[in-house]
């Protein structure tokens, strides 16, 4: 079941054809079966593995480095409110102990229903409307308590669904490359002499 | 409040020459529809009706000072591939994470044609043959417009084969990355790119445009950067460097952050503009909030060395900021005002450092936690004199030698001025350093302040006779 499902393979594939090696699918392709389980398996990345042509250990190797990615199951909304020097200046330290208290668990928890996963995060490149956070990494700009409280409550009735989809799922608009429009990808070791308009200027 | 409600942060509404905030003030600014009312793509046209060395010569004549952290100059970079080998990569820098910044996300959001006309303009100027959008993985709506905005250039014939009837052809990949500040390194890009960790490269070679991509010549270049292109294109180097002073033309966007009245971001003209301008301005951030003064503010993002209010009136002008001890890196002004407890802040710094070092250099791996671990038992209260000391021996062993400060009337210190000696790979090490450096060089009574106190043991020699 955590492998990734036909659909997907599909889309993985068109994936991997956009880029000159496979291995550089890597990423996209984990982003991919968290956005199907919700977080990243084992199963999902020995299969990552065989479409790139890396061994299952140099998938979890990479996928270990990154923040995003969760390997055991995380709330529904994972909400990451920043505690970096801007939001710091602002107050984000009593935001985030207030979301503690409000949902019962320290940063870094779970809710016991499933619901949310808080974390302490850094710099979200949104400084200049400190004190921020983000739901599922869509944002919500100079949060006061209350609107906290209202954001969680919200969340927890299912009022934001149309615009904060589950944990997993990162950007809902994707590239499509059409077949007849794409230059299409080249191993480098396979490109020689400089492109055409370089050799004989635009034409 | 915003005056553009849909540009969060974006308050500029300033009488002043606009090159890459020009469409934030249109809702719909992200679409191919309105980039082509407002001039879109119009650049790129003007570079295809001229030689690929002539565009070159163009950006290079305007000197586009690379705004991702360092200032160099792009036409100066993508002359540094070497000759007859091929392919050439584009790998453009959207991993904005530096703290304080907040630009490139705003100008994926809002004008994502302008980076892709930007893209192609630099791609056909410099031979590059595929280009890849790396953008920062938690920032899910700059992704959903730059995927919708490639998705129209493609149908429309402006990416892809062909473009615009020509020989030009080129891909465009947007790709996310998932979640590190490291990778925003250029050579932990390229790493991240190929799919494996993304830890920064041993140098040198110093520049990815030796051995970039896959080991082939690459040019990474920041969003903003190639934000620039469009209307340095359309209107000509010599419209471009009328703007600014002569070693910083054009604009640049600035985010100010903290305590001052109205946090924002502005897109300013380069060289000439003050931080007194950008933090007391009427048009900027109104002065410090109601009944507060200023403290110290950073002029260019975490990784800068923090100046006091006797360095407000320098300009945005690397040569001048540099000597005075620190730098301006990604454009990010943070201000703090006369209530900041400075360990407490420095120490969300020194975490940040700590946090994201990638591992492999153990003076950024160990010197950094190290630091985190000691900053937090000072403001808990818990801190000694010892501790101090060990602060700047951890830093001594990250940055050997004197470490860049600004200069402190008050404190009777001269500034220490750029370049520093370094024991890691890359500038994350000494970055967690900074903050220590600036804190504890700028405000070592608040240091002080915060030393355990043991007046309450008294200390009696064993044996003593009273
Ligand atoms: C630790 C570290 C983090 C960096 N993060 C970024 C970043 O998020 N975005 C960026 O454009 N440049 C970043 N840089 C600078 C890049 O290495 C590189 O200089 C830049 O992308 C080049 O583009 P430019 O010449 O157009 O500025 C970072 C550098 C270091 C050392
Ligand atoms: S300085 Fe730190 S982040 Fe940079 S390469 Fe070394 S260990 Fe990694
Ligand atoms: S410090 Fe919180 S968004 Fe930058």
């Amino acid at each position: 079941m955590s492998r990734l499902n036909e659909a997907n393979v599909i889309l993985a594939k068109e994936i991997i054809g956009r880029y000159p090696k496979a291995r550089s699918a890597t990423i996209p392709l984990l982003h991919l079966s968290q956005q199907q389980n919700g977080y990243v398996t084992n199963e999902a990345m020995a299969q990552i593995a065989q479409l790139v042509g890396a061994t299952s250990a140099e998938v979890l190797g990479t996928a270990t480095f990154y923040e995003m990615f969760k390997f055991e199951p995380v709330g529904k909304y994972l909400v990451n409110i920043c505690g970096t020097l801007s939001c710091a200046l602002m107050g984000s330290e009593t935001l985030l102990h207030h979301a503690e208290e409000k949902l019962g668990v320290k940063a870094g928890g779970t809710t016991e229903d499933g619901l949310f996963t808080l974390e302490r995060a850094e710099c979200q490149a949104a400084c200049t409307e400190a004190p921020c956070l983000q739901v599922n990494y869509r944002y919500r700009y100079k949060v006061t308590t209350a609107e906290l409280d209202e954001l969680l409550d919200d969340l927890a009735a299912g009022r934001l669904d149309g615009e904060v989809p589950p944990h997993g799922t990162v950007a809902r608009v994707r590239q499509h490359i059409p077949a007849d429009k794409g230059v299409g990808a080249v191993h480098p070791d396979a490109v020689v002499a400089p492109p055409a308009w370089i050799t004989e200027g635009a034409k | 409040m915003s005056r553009y409600a849909w540009a969060p942060g974006y308050t500029d509404d300033g009488d002043r020459p606009r090159i890459v905030t020009s469409r934030f003030q249109y809702e719909d600014g992200y679409t191919l529809d309105r980039s082509l009312a407002t001039g879109g793509y119009v650049g790129l046209r003007a570079a295809l009706g001229r030689t690929p060395s002539e565009v070159h010569d163009e950006v290079r004549s305007a000197t586009v000072l690379g705004r991702g952290g360092a200032g160099f100059p792009a036409g100066t970079k993508w002359g540094l591939t070497p000759q007859g080998v091929w392919p050439r990569y584009l790998v453009v820098n959207g991993d904005e994470s530096e703290p304080g910044t907040y630009k490139d996300r705003l100008l994926m959001e809002r004008d994502p044609h302008q980076l892709i006309e930007g893209c192609l303009i630099a791609s056909y100027a410099a031979g590059l043959s595929q280009c890849f959008l790396y953008i920062r993985g938690e920032m899910a709506l700059a992704q959903e417009r730059v995927a919708a905005a490639l998705n129209e250039a493609y149908a429309a014939g402006y990416v892809g084969k062909n473009i615009l009837g020509t020989n030009f052809s080129i891909d465009i990949v947007l790709h996310w990355g998932a979640g590190a500040y490291v990778v925003g390194e250029e050579t932990a890009l390229i790493e991240s790119l190929e799919g494996n960790r993304g830890m920064p490269r041993l140098k040198p070679p110093f520049f990815p445009a030796a051995i970039g991509l896959y080991g082939k010549p690459t040019i990474v270049n920041n969003v903003e950067t190639l934000s620039n292109l469009p209307w340095l294109l359309t209107n000509g180097a010599a419209a471009y460097t009328a703007i600014g002073t002569e070693t910083s033309p054009g604009t640049r966007i600035i985010a100010v952050s903290g305590h001052v009245k109205r946090p924002g971001v502005y897109e300013i003209i380069n060289g000439s503009t003050t931080f007194r301008d950008v933090i007391y301005g009427e048009e900027f951030c109104q002065g410090i909030r109601d009944g507060h003064e200023l403290k110290a503010f950073i002029p260019g993002g975490g990784s800068a060395p923090w100046f006091l209010p006797d360095q407000i009136d320098l300009p945005f002008e690397a040569k001048m900021v540099g000597p005075a001890g620190s730098m301006l890196g990604s454009g990010a002004i943070m201000v703090m005002d006369e209530t900041t407890d400075i360990p407490a802040m420095a120490l969300t710094l020194v975490r940040f450092y700590a946090h994201e070092s990638c591992g492999k250099c153990v003076p950024c791996r160990e010197g950094g936690t190290w630091l985190m671990r000691i900053m937090e038992r000072v403001v808990a209260g818990r801190g000694t004199q010892r501790d101090l000391d060990q602060m700047l021996e951890i830093g001594q062993s990250i940055t050997p030698g004197q470490y860049p400060h600004a200069a402190s009337e008050r404190l009777g210190l001269a500034a220490a001025p750029f370049p520093f000696r370094m024991t890691t790979i890359c500038f994350v090490g000494p970055s967690a350093y900074n903050a220590v450096d600036s804190a504890l060089t700028l405000f070592p009574d608040e240091f002080q302040a915060k030393l355990m106190k043991r007046t309450s043991i008294p200390v009696t020699a064993v044996g003593a006779d009273s």
